[in-house]
């Protein structure tokens, strides 16, 4: 055990803290976060760093490969995919990001408290899960675009309320395994607060399989959006994502390949670097799988 | 003649953090129709140089680095795999420790006892049924004609080591490897199993292995024994002679190490009660009743086939600065009765007055207070401790929470409660799994002292470890309690431990109390049959003895 020694004795050390030792030692998972973190610098300057603007066509240029002047070529109406692409991350990763912290935010804290107060509220609380589950996804979306207009912010909203029922399920269940455990008997008799406990003692013993859960959410998150978007209910034209070019690019994939290779290549990257970092967290916050 | 021969067998596991000799260049023999016990405590290669031996050692990590292990002339350890298959479970047999895990759950029994006779003997399944009629009757399980078709849930534990022993001995091998065969097992079913190992092994004249931890069980039951410590054998002889001719320390620690009478400390001198339990009833929902019975007749505390009474309308009481020792064995309820003083599970009906507080439907601000003045020690030191926290986390949060200790003196606190349960000051930052168990059973010890409290409730506290380990354990637990003025309910299923640590002692059997009394005279004289059947089936380290009792 490395990581004990660069700590002073004399500070207390959280888990997080002692995690990040750890992952420091993964370079597999630096890597893949050194990776977002460069994507998400793009996505927040790429307005002042674009070489073209990402509504200007250029009709006659038309799908141009690429060349010094359009470094992934143009697209059927000669817009610049670059710029396309540099765009398009702005919203899948933050239809990524936001829609899962949020999915994850709700779905970590009902599934825990469910799970540890268990009898009759775990079962109400459970039912209206699925209640939610049943509801049609695509018409609850659909109600929620005519009821508010059409905005990102709600097509985040909507697709975190889908995608935390499953985290909740997942997060009860090691919950119920958890409360047994005679280490929470000992919080218990220690005096700890319920909410204490499910803080320090039952969230913290759930992290591996929602990090896993996590990195998987990521991916399909930014795919629910193209879909929606594809069927006009996210976000419009000429805005653009990942999900969108890429849908956009297998229509004409035979013709101008690169309209798909590149938005793919791009997404592909960022769900690598995203499953490195979710393996090197997972092994970081378990103490026991990253002894060597 | 030997029927088994090892030579300098050697075994060591390569991981990433380097190579472990599981196995040190042993040898040793098993004679025809002779019982030869392995003992040592865990970790020092007892099991897995028995295991290496049928090719039940995982390799890798595992490889075996040398050696022969001759059995009727052919070296198991030079075996294919098909003519080892030929000979594990056929002419080798094996008993594992748990007989919970052992079994198929989804296969009746009587399904399980056919597959050997059909797989090795070729028997018809006709004649395999005959067959194992005849072999579970022979491990007394009575009506074998109708538990054939059941499944292993139906049977309980000692039921299902016997449908274990009559599967190994089914096709009547010519050596039979028992692992810890009665370790999980309470002291009553305990002393019958050993029976009945000692009596078919006469009567089939095989060659038994026997490994055990417990010095005790192998005295009753080995002719010969042979002491693991490390990976090498330290001393092998007659059993008589390895109990009282001893020529190892080692051997002669672990001797020591048994609990063995009393350890007389002076009773407290005033009598002042300091807990007191009051017809407390604690019952269980019985799941196996099903909801719609439940449904038809609405529950009440009369319904009596709906409940489980865990505890079942008990009264007992704990003075200051006692030890009262909780006896039972599992399904007794004691467990529970001290998991329902410290209010851990809901009370159905009673009292428990602590310190001139009822407990019983306290509010939480109140209770938490009281919290701070009782802990619970807890059973099994790997689950006990969250896995995800550090010493210091573990140790630290009792004081901080209940403001003990503030931040900035914390790390000093915590150092003088390491030093007193004897942990080193330079673990505080490791992680739980990076100990031994007994290193384990510490922290959660000074976990429970950290508050300063007046009441533990210790559940088990030794019975998950070694033997020289316990007895560590114990001293450390005397200590304390002397040096805080503690007041102690220690429960346990160990009768040695507790004539050897309580002031008091209560039995409970059924939920219910059958005897209390001091210690030494119920130990000297026990009143209720029960008890008396407890204290006759504690193995005894000694082969004499126990072969006057049996």
């Amino acid at each position: 055990m490395t990581s004990a020694k660069e700590f002073d004795d004399e500070q207390g050390v959280s888990l997080w803290q002692d995690a990040w030792v750890r992952l420091q030692h993964n370079r597999l998972a630096l890597l893949g976060m050194g990776v977002l973190i460069f994507m998400i610098v793009i996505a927040l300057i790429t307005p002042w760093i674009v070489p073209y603007s990402y509504e200007e066509q250029d009709l006659m240029l038309g799908a141009a490969p690429p060349s010094m002047a359009h470094w992934l070529g143009t697209d059927v109406l000669g817009r610049d995919m670059l710029t396309r692409v540099m765009y398009g991350g702005r919203v899948s990763l933050m239809v990524g990001f936001i829609a899962t912290g949020v999915a994850l935010l709700i779905g970590v804290v009902y599934g825990a408290v469910a799970g540890y107060v268990g009898g009759r509220v775990d079962a109400a609380m459970m039912r209206l899960v699925d209640i939610l589950y049943a509801l049609p996804f695509m018409i609850f979306i659909i109600l929620l675009m005519v009821l508010f207009g059409r905005n990102m912010l709600l097509l985040f909203l909507a697709i975190g309320a889908v995608e935390w029922l499953t985290m909740a399920r997942i997060v009860r269940g090691q919950v119920l395994s958890l409360r047994q455990q005679e280490f929470v008997e000992a919080a218990i008799s220690i005096g700890l607060s319920p909410w204490t406990i499910i803080r320090r003692h039952i969230i913290p013993n759930t992290l591996g399989p929602v990090i896993v859960y996590t990195t998987l959410t990521i991916p399909s998150v930014m795919l629910l959006e193209a879909f929606l978007s594809f069927l006009g209910l996210g976000i419009q034209p000429p805005q653009s994502s990942w999900g969108l070019l890429i849908s956009y690019g297998v229509e004409t994939m035979e013709e101008y390949p690169w309209l798909l290779i590149y938005p793919g290549l791009t997404l592909s990257i960022a769900l690598f670097a995203l499953n490195f970092l979710g393996d090197g967290l997972r092994d970081a916050l378990d103490p026991k799988a990253s002894k060597d | 003649m030997s029927i088994l021969e090892v030579n300098n067998l050697t075994i060591r596991f390569y991981t990433r953090n380097g190579v472990t000799t599981a196995v040190d260049d042993i040898s040793f023999s098993v004679e025809e129709g002779e019982t030869l016990a392995i003992v040592g405590e865990s970790g020092s290669g007892k099991s897995v140089s028995c295991y290496s031996l049928l090719g039940l050692i995982p390799q890798p990590p595992g490889r075996i680095d040398g050696g022969t292990a001759l059995f009727n002339g052919k070296d198991l350890l030079q075996c294919t795999d098909s003519e080892m298959r030929a000979i594990r479970g056929n002419e080798i047999a094996f008993i594992f420790q748990d007989p919970m895990t052992s079994l198929n759950p989804f296969l009746t029994i009587g399904e399980q006892l056919l597959e050997p006779l059909i797989y090795h003997r070729q028997y018809t399944r006709q004649a395999a049924r005959l067959r194992v009629y005849e072999v579970l009757e022979e491990v007394g399980i009575k009506d074998p004609i109708k538990r054939f078709d059941c499944y292993p849930h139906e049977f309980s534990g000692g039921m299902r080591q016997r449908v274990m022993i009559a599967m190994a001995l089914i096709v009547e091998p010519k050596l039979l490897i028992a692992d810890e065969p009665t370790t999980a097992l309470d002291v009553t079913i305990q002393a019958q199993i050993l029976d009945l190992i000692k009596n078919l092994q006469k009567k089939y004249a095989i060659s038994v292995i026997f490994i055990s931890h417990d010095l005790g069980v192998v005295a009753g039951i080995a002719d010969r024994v042979l002491v693991m410590y490390q990976g090498k054998i330290v001393e092998q002889g007659l059993a008589d002679d390895i109990f009282h001719d001893t020529q190892h320390d080692y051997t002669k620690r672990l001797l020591a190490s048994i609990p063995d009478g009393p350890k007389l400390r002076p009773a407290p001198e005033v009598e002042k009660p300091f807990l007191q339990v009051d017809h407390l009833k604690t019952y269980f929902q019985d799941s196996s009743v099903s909801i719609i019975k439940r449904l038809l007749s609405p529950s009440s505390a009369n319904n009596d086939n709906q409940f489980i009474k865990a505890v079942d309308d008990v009264s007992i009481n704990v003075n200051r600065g006692e030890i009262v020792g909780l006896v039972g064995e599992s399904g007794s309820g004691k467990s529970t009765l001290g998991r329902s003083i410290l209010q851990l599970v809901p009370v159905t009906e009673g009292k428990v007055e602590f310190d001139g507080v009822d407990l019983i439907g306290l509010n939480p601000s109140l209770m938490k207070k009281q919290r701070r003045r009782m802990q619970m020690i807890f059973q099994d030191p790997y689950a006990s401790l969250n896995p995800r926290m550090t010493v210091f986390d573990t140790l630290a949060e009792p004081l901080l929470y209940h403001g003990l200790a503030t931040k900035k003196d914390v790390s000093e606190k915590l150092y003088t409660l390491m030093d007193e349960v004897g942990l080193a000051r330079s673990h505080i930052r490791k992680y739980p799994h990076e100990f031994s168990g007994g290193q384990r059973q510490r922290i959660a010890i000074g976990r429970a002292i950290a508050t300063k409290p007046e009441l533990i409730i210790a559940d088990e506290p030794v019975s998950a470890l070694d033997v020289t380990i316990q007895a560590q354990i114990l001293e450390l637990i005397l200590e304390l309690v002397d040096a805080h003025d503690l007041t102690m309910l220690f429960i346990s299923h160990d009768l040695s431990v507790v004539r050897y640590i309580s002031d008091r002692v209560i039995v409970m059997h059924h939920g219910k109390i059958v005897e209390a009394g001091k210690t030494e005279p119920l130990y000297a004289a026990p009143q209720h049959d029960y008890t008396r059947s407890l204290l006759a089936a504690i193995p005894v380290a000694d082969p004499r003895r126990e072969q006057l009792s049996s």
